[in-house]
Parts: structure tokens; C-alpha cells; sequence
């Protein structure tokens, strides 16, 4: 039999698993806008758990890291370390969100900056930024799916053809079952990336070399500098590494479905306890690595670093496995995209076109409005996909830079008193410009640092600098008051 | 109550322990940025990162225990009434 047909056939049964685990999550409970958004707030540790693997470990994390081990080298290395970091800032950041969260039954990002500046501009500028944003964090996703079909077809469906069929089956999803789906399709989605994972990375460096250290003595004879950075870049030494860490870190959390999964936990414990354990998960990226470099050893010269550890996959293992490694690297795809699609719509719908143009709108209405918007921003995904294709990683720092923007007025407006309206509305707005500034005029990195960086620095000094000038207004005292009576 | 006092800011203790793994994967990285000498086979820098990847949860562990002494009521704190 063909082995494009039965790679296909495996990874399609996997999608198709999947898709069933979800439609059945989400089936026992009424969709309402709470259940649909937060799942009723009441996710225990494991829930909680895998909801945020579920939405922080992507295709990139699959197909984009062993991709830049492959092209880049050691830079790469700020995945982990990013990752890592990221949860100790969630530790500190996400139990006083919960707190206020569900003193205030915030559901979104926006809602945040709603209450906590009581300002209804500020919360649609964040709707639309945080919208703007993750549309590329759903591109790669849509992009990475392509890829995977692509290559178990062994080139027999297109990739264009390929993203359209991923953007179909995405919609289909999250429009059927909302957010408790994606925490259930995640154990599925989660055993079999791991399983990819360490067979890939234990495997490979085997069949290829009789070891990791073998591997990594190889390597380190035959391309010296890739494993110490700048690795096989220019520009991207340690002053880049630092601010790329310390960026994603930050932003990690901010982005409107992290964010937004906090709320779902049960308690701002599980929150703590589950900061603490998911560091651990990293550890399956280091595997990812092992498989990108030892890609570079065995098929050297690909134009797209993203396609390594798939060629590589295909190279070393049956048909059938093959299809198993594509059908997790589906839904490593799938589940963050739904999230991210659910996410961006709920914003849109309660935070962008309520507040602005139907303030009349209830939350049952808001949640008819998601639904459909589901399918529109997916489109809009999809179509940058097919017109302006970028690689996994590319894609990943644009949203990142943009989002971390949010972290002065979130991490300010939780732990001090004095930052005002206007201080977050000038910091986010000059953060904002200049990352489109600086990625837009292929500034990035500027000086040896990430540009992202750069512009939360600009931000985080003006929202601080004109908090101090300006006064807090009163009202926002009294009114804060009576929101907690009522709440 | 305003949101800058339903959130309370960690502790000293807890923020050192936050500084710990920033320092060892972020600040210090011309220090370990080496391959050799190579542990397991890996490149040091790699088995640098893999060993705080562990590290990290201990110190978070660390804080929480800190957390939990400083007010177990409060962080108790359920979302009874919902589910």
C-alpha cells in the first residue's frame, strides 16, 4: 500500500479521536458564555493542568523549536529557559489575577483593564490588540498543521490545500464544544506528543549516530559554533538571549487565553500548584532539540528548518508511525488553535462589538455573536497563511512581542495602587507602535536585542512616568467599592 | 475593595526565591554558555538548562511553602457555588 495513504489514514483516525473526545467534553453541559469561556470556574488541578499544556505547548514547540535547533543552533536554547521562567511568573502573577477574577466575574483580558482602570477605551484598545496578536499565534498553528499533512501525504496533498483542510477542522471543533474540549482533547493530544517526542528524540540519535552523546560529539566536530550562541546566526548572542527570556517569560501569561485560562481553576491554590509542576513538561522539548539536531547531521540543506524533524520522522520510521507522529502533531495544533480562535472571538464579541457598538447586547447574545466570529478569525488566519507565509518561529516572536505589551498594565494594576488610566493607555500604546515600528522595518533584533524587549522597556517607563503625573482618579475608588458589594 | 488590595504582593522571601531561577537560565548565561565539559554527553550549556528545567519546580515548591505559612485561610479560598 502506498505510504502516503497509510500515513494519512493514521494521522486522519488520530484527528478524528480527537475531534469525538471533544464533541463529547463539551456535551454534557449547557453553553453558556460562563461555561463556554471559564467552564464555570470550576477546574481542579488536572483540568487546569491540562488546559495550559494543552495551550502553551503548540505545533511550534514541535515542528518550530527542532526547527530552529536545526537552522539557528544554540539559540534555540531560549525556548527552555522561557518556558521555565514563564510559569515562575505565573506562580507570583496568576493567584491574585483569580482573586479578582472572581471578585469582579471577569471572563477576558479586557475585562481586566475594564474594572481595574474603569475604562471602557482601554478595554476595546486591548480587545483589538489582543485579537490583533493572536491571529499569527493561529497562523502557525494553521501553517504547522499544513506542514504535517503535507509531509505524511508524502507530498501528495499540497500545502496550501493542506491549511485549508487544518482551518476546516479547527473551526469544526471549537464552534461544536467550546473550552472544556480543549482540556480533554489535551490528554489525548498530550500522551501522544510525549510518546512523539522521546521515541523521535531517543530514536533518532541512535539509529544514526549509536547515542545522544555520539550525536552531540558529531555534531560539535562537524559545525563547532552551532551549539554555543550565536550558533549559526549573526545576531542573536547572549544580550538577545536575555531580553528574548525575559520578554517571553513575561508574556507567557499574557496572552488573552493564558490569561483567560487562569480563570477556569477552581481555586487560586490550583493555580500555585499547578505554576509548580509545569516546568517539568519542558523537559519533552529537550527530546524535540535531540531530533533537530540530529536532522542536521542526516539531512542537511532543507530551505525550511520547520520541515526537519517531519523529514527526518519520515526518513527513520514506518509509514503507519509516521501518521501516529503527524496525527500528535495535529492536535498539538488543533487544541491551541481552537483556544486561540475561541479566545479572539469571545474578545471580539463581548469586549470590541458590545462595548462599542451594542452596549444593549446580553451575555447570551455575545455568546451567539463568538460562535460565527470563530469561523471569521480562523479566515483571517487562514488567509495569511496562504499570502504571507513566515516560519514557525518568526511568527511566534511577532505575537509575543506584541502581547507581552499588556504585562506593565496587568502586573502594575494588581500590585500597585498609584498607576492611572492614562499612564497604561500611553505605555500600551507606545509599546505597541514600536514593536510594529521596529518588526515591520525589519529592525528586529535592534542592537543585539529583541525588539519587543526594547518596547516593553518604553512602555513599562512611561506607564510608570505618567501614573506618577497624573492623579487616580477618585471615582474609580468609590465605584471599585460597589462592584465588590455586589460581586 | 480596589483590586490593588484584593491582590497581595508576594513576600520578600518569596520573591528571592523567584530571582533564583532568573538568575541561573536568564542573567548568567555568559557563564554557562560552553560545550565543554560535556555531562551525559550533552553540551554543557544544554545540561545546564535541563538541570534548572528540574531546579525550577524545587524553588517554586520552596515559595509556595512560604505562601502557605503567610495565610493557609486565604489561600484556601475556593470558588464554592459553581460547577
Amino acid at each position: 500500500m502506498n505510504p502516503g495513504l497509510v500515513a494519512l489514514a493514521v494521522t486522519f483516525a488520530i484527528v478524528a479521536a480527537g475531534s469525538i473526545v471533544g464533541l463529547l467534553a463539551g456535551a454534557r453541559y449547557k453553553m453558556d458564555l460562563e461555561q463556554w469561556a471559564v467552564a464555570g470556574r470550576g477546574f481542579g488541578i488536572v483540568l487546569v493542568w491540562l488546559l495550559m499544556a494543552g495551550e502553551v505547548y503548540t505545533t511550534f514547540s514541535f515542528l518550530g523549536a527542532s526547527g530552529w535547533a536545526y537552522s539557528r543552533g544554540a539559540p534555540a536554547f531560549y525556548i527552555l529557559a522561557y518556558l521555565s521562567l514563564g510559569y515562575v511568573v505565573s506562580f507570583y502573577v496568576l493567584p491574585p489575577l483569580w482573586e479578582v477574577g472572581r471578585a469582579y466575574k471577569l471572563q477576558t483580558e479586557s475585562d481586566f483593564f475594564e474594572k481595574r482602570y474603569d475604562s471602557k477605551s482601554l478595554a476595546v484598545l486591548v480587545s483589538i490588540v489582543g485579537v490583533v496578536f493572536i491571529v499569527p499565534y493561529i497562523q502557525l498553528q494553521l501553517t504547522g498543521f499544513g506542514i504535517i499533512v503535507a509531509v505524511a501525504s508524502f507530498g501528495a496533498i499540497g500545502q496550501t490545500t493542506a491549511t485549508i483542510i487544518a482551518a476546516v477542522i479547527v473551526a469544526g471543533f471549537v464552534f461544536a464544544s467550546g473550552i472544556r474540549a480543549v482540556a480533554w482533547v489535551s490528554i489525548l493530544k498530550d500522551i501522544l506528543l510525549l510518546g512523539a517526542a522521546v521515541s523521535i528524540g531517543v530514536w533518532v540519535p541512535y539509529r544514526y549516530f549509536h547515542g545522544i552523546g555520539p550525536m552531540f560529539t558529531a555534531l560539535i566536530q562537524a559545525h563547532p559554533q552551532h551549539l554555543v550562541m550565536p550558533g549559526a546566526t549573526k545576531n542573536l548572542g547572549h544580550a538577545w538571549y536575555i531580553s528574548a527570556v525575559l520578554l517571553n517569560s513575561f508574556g507567557a501569561y499574557m496572552w488573552p487565553h493564558t490569561f483567560g485560562a487562569s480563570f477556569s481553576a477552581r481555586s487560586s491554590n490550583v493555580l500555585r500548584r499547578n505554576a509548580i509542576v509545569m516546568p517539568l513538561y519542558t523537559i519533552t522539548l529537550t527530546f524535540i532539540f535531540f531530533a533537530g539536531f540530529a536532522a542536521l547531521m542526516v539531512v542537511p540543506g532543507l530551505s525550511n528548518g520547520d520541515l526537519s524533524l517531519l523529514t527526518i520522522a519520515r526518513r527513520t520510521f514506518p509509514a503507519w508511525a509516521l501518521g501516529v507522529i503527524g496525527g500528535a502533531g495535529a492536535l498539538t495544533a488543533m487544541v491551541p488553535a481552537a483556544v486561540l480562535s475561541l479566545t479572539a472571538a469571545t474578545l471580539f464579541a463581548k469586549n470590541f462589538y458590545r462595548t462599542v457598538l451594542a452596549p444593549s447586547m446580553n451575555d447570551e447574545q455575545v455568546g451567539k455573536l463568538a460562535r460565527p466570529l470563530v469561523a471569521v478569525v480562523t479566515a483571517i488566519a487562514l488567509g495569511c497563511a496562504i499570502y504571507f507565509p513566515q516560519t514557525l518561529v518568526n511568527l511566534l516572536l511577532l505575537g509575543y512581542e506584541g502581547i507581552t505589551q499588556f504585562f506593565p498594565g496587568v502586573v502594575l494594576g494588581l500590585f500597585w495602587a498609584r498607576v492611572t488610566r492614562k499612564g497604561v493607555w500611553s505605555g500600551l500604546l507606545a509599546g505597541i507602535v514600536t514593536v510594529g515600528v521596529l518588526v515591520f522595518t525589519k529592525h528586529d533584533p535592534l542592537w543585539g536585542l529583541n525588539a519587543g524587549f526594547l518596547a516593553l522597556c518604553l512602555n513599562f517607563s512611561l506607564t510608570v512616568g505618567v501614573s506618577l503625573l497624573t492623579p487616580v482618579a477618585p471615582v474609580f475608588e468609590r465605584q471599585s467599592l460597589q462592584g465588590i458589594e455586589t460581586a | 475593595m480596589p483590586i490593588s488590595r484584593i491582590a497581595r504582593r508576594p513576600s520578600l522571601g518569596g520573591a528571592v526565591l523567584a530571582l533564583i531561577p532568573f538568575l541561573a537560565m536568564c542573567f548568567s548565561v555568559p557563564l554557562w554558555d560552553r560545550l565543554y565539559p560535556t555531562v551525559f554527553g550533552l553540551p554543557f550549556n544544554l545540561f545546564w538548562l535541563i538541570s534548572w528545567i528540574l531546579l525550577t519546580p524545587v524553588c517554586m515548591w520552596a515559595a509556595y511553602r512560604l505562601e502557605m505559612r503567610r495565610t493557609p485561610a486565604e489561600g484556601e479560598r475556593t470558588n464554592e457555588g459553581s460547577n
